[in-house]
């Protein structure tokens, strides 16, 4: 399963308020010079099917939104790739008084390709890097037991840090009045 | 009766037969998937995903955390994936095969539902799409099997098998008009307007959007299984000699990735219109040529 995780990434591609550089050049690892699909990338129309969501241009207050949502879409194991330095840190448009700064501040990203456009060539390292992450998760996640019988795989739980456990406040119990 | 036939009715035995096919249909169909996006890839001057790309895909959508929309989705894509391997079973033990085609039907049917049960509108013009399609190749199938009972005086599928002369001697144009009929069950390129791989800017995945992961998957299998038994009934209509059967499938194979790769997709009422006119008519035709 995790094997078979690695080989078939499935790419949705998010476009939020990109030049469109990134997407034409995103757009030209799948033709026959790059050829994307040799990996198993198949660029996916729909987030509900996709497990690499790549992001390109510098998100800003209008479209977060629209990210979360399109995130929270895709089943688990996940993986974001910011495609480009806009959402790296915002690139040029960093300073416009919508740009929130980075798809990070929105959804957990794990790859980061800078570039302005990053060349073919490292969109798909990007990519291939995301799904052996993908497959990591795959193997880190725990199925929870179904409790209508529709199985749900989610990322493991973070490990417990006894030091911040110790610093943060006991619990007060409400007393009943 | 030469000795395949003789091979294959003495070894006639209906639980292990279907057990057998029901094993072996998703294997072969997915290796003729994996087959066929590398030829189309080659044809397209790329490398392509190595073979067994179909399976990674299976067991990757598997692996997934599975989100509905409602349960009786759920239900549509189980029946979906059940009425296609119980076709499977009615044509390998050789049942009626009008029966068939209508368990067949059924199983479309409920690709229908589910795409209608959920409220996306890609969802909902990938299924009357569907239904267009069914429209258009249910009644080609109809006068096949009606071809089937004025060459044999039967419509059991069992009493081809046991026939001695093969089918493509006698419905030539039929296997043609089958051949179109295959293409729109395998969503071939001018044909694959209700769901398709490669439309991202018009419907998206059409009929199958709304599934996400493990049933995804399960409609995944049941399109392997449709492509199992149509490259099944082309073997069926050399049944006589296993290498005209085989030859007869690679020809259908090849030219089915040679007109995905030349056409684009058509328009759905040309696509009732197509399989009205041409199909239809070279059916009839062979029927005609039939009757006595």
């Amino acid at each position: 399963m995790t094997k078979a995780t690695a080989k078939a990434p499935w790419v949705v591609h998010v476009n939020c308020n990109s030049c469109n550089g990134c997407d034409i050049e995103f757009l030209a690892c799948l033709t026959p010079m790059y050829d994307a699909e040799r990996f198993g990338v198949l660029h996916i129309g729909t987030p509900k099917h996709a497990d690499i969501m790549v992001v390109t241009g510098s998100v800003n207050n209008r479209n977060a939104r629209v990210l979360r949502n399109l995130y929270e879409q895709m089943p688990s194991p996940k993986v974001v790739v910011a495609m480009g330095v806009c959402p790296a840190t915002g690139g040029i448009f960093a300073d416009g008084y919508n740009v929130i700064g980075g798809a990070e501040k929105v959804v957990p990203v794990d790859v980061f390709v800078p570039g302005c456009p990053p060349r073919p060539e490292a969109m798909l390292d990007g990519i291939l890097e995301g799904a052996k992450i993908l497959a990591g998760k795959r193997q880190n996640s725990v199925t929870v037991k179904p409790v209508r019988r529709i199985k749900i795989v989610r990322p493991a739980a973070p490990a417990a840090d006894p030091a911040a456990a110790a610093a943060a406040p006991a619990p007060v119990k409400e007393e009943a009045k | 009766m030469n000795d395949i036939q003789q091979f294959f009715l003495s070894h006639l035995h209906p639980i292990i037969n279907s057990l057998i096919a029901l094993v072996l249909a998703p294997v072969i169909g997915g290796l003729l998937m994996g087959l066929d996006r590398k030829l189309t890839a080659r044809m397209q001057g790329r490398m392509g995903p190595p073979l067994l790309q179909p399976f990674y895909d299976i067991f990757k959508l598997f692996s997934k955390e599975s989100m509905v929309v409602h349960r009786p989705q759920v239900i549509y894509a189980v029946c979906h994936l059940l009425f296609m391997m119980l076709t499977l079973v009615m044509l390998v033990t050789g049942q009626d095969l009008l029966l068939t085609l209508l368990v067949h039907t059924f199983a479309a049917i409920s690709l229908v539902l589910g795409g209608m049960s959920v409220r996306s509108p890609y969802s909902w013009i990938g299924s009357q799409r569907k239904i267009l399609q069914i429209l258009a190749y249910e009644p080609v199938l109809i006068l096949l099997v009606l071809g089937v009972r004025l060459l044999n005086g039967s419509f059991w599928g069992i009493n081809v098998l046991q026939s001695d002369t093969p089918l493509i001697q006698s419905m030539p144009l039929l296997f043609l008009a089958l051949i179109s009929v295959i293409a729109v069950e395998m969503g071939k390129s001018p044909f694959d307007t209700a769901s398709s791989h490669h439309a991202h800017q018009e419907i998206v995945r059409g009929i199958n959007l709304e599934y996400a992961g493990p049933y995804l998957a399960l409609t995944e299998i049941s399109h392997l299984y449709e492509t199992a038994i149509a490259f099944g009934l082309v073997l069926a209509f050399w049944h006589t000699c296993l290498i005209g059967g085989l030859v007869l499938a690679v020809l259908v194979f090849f030219c089915l990735a040679l007109v995905d790769n030349c056409f684009a997709r058509l328009t759905p009422a040309w696509l009732v219109r197509y399989m009205w006119l041409v199909p239809l008519a070279l059916a009839l035709a062979n029927l005609i040529c039939l009757w006595r």
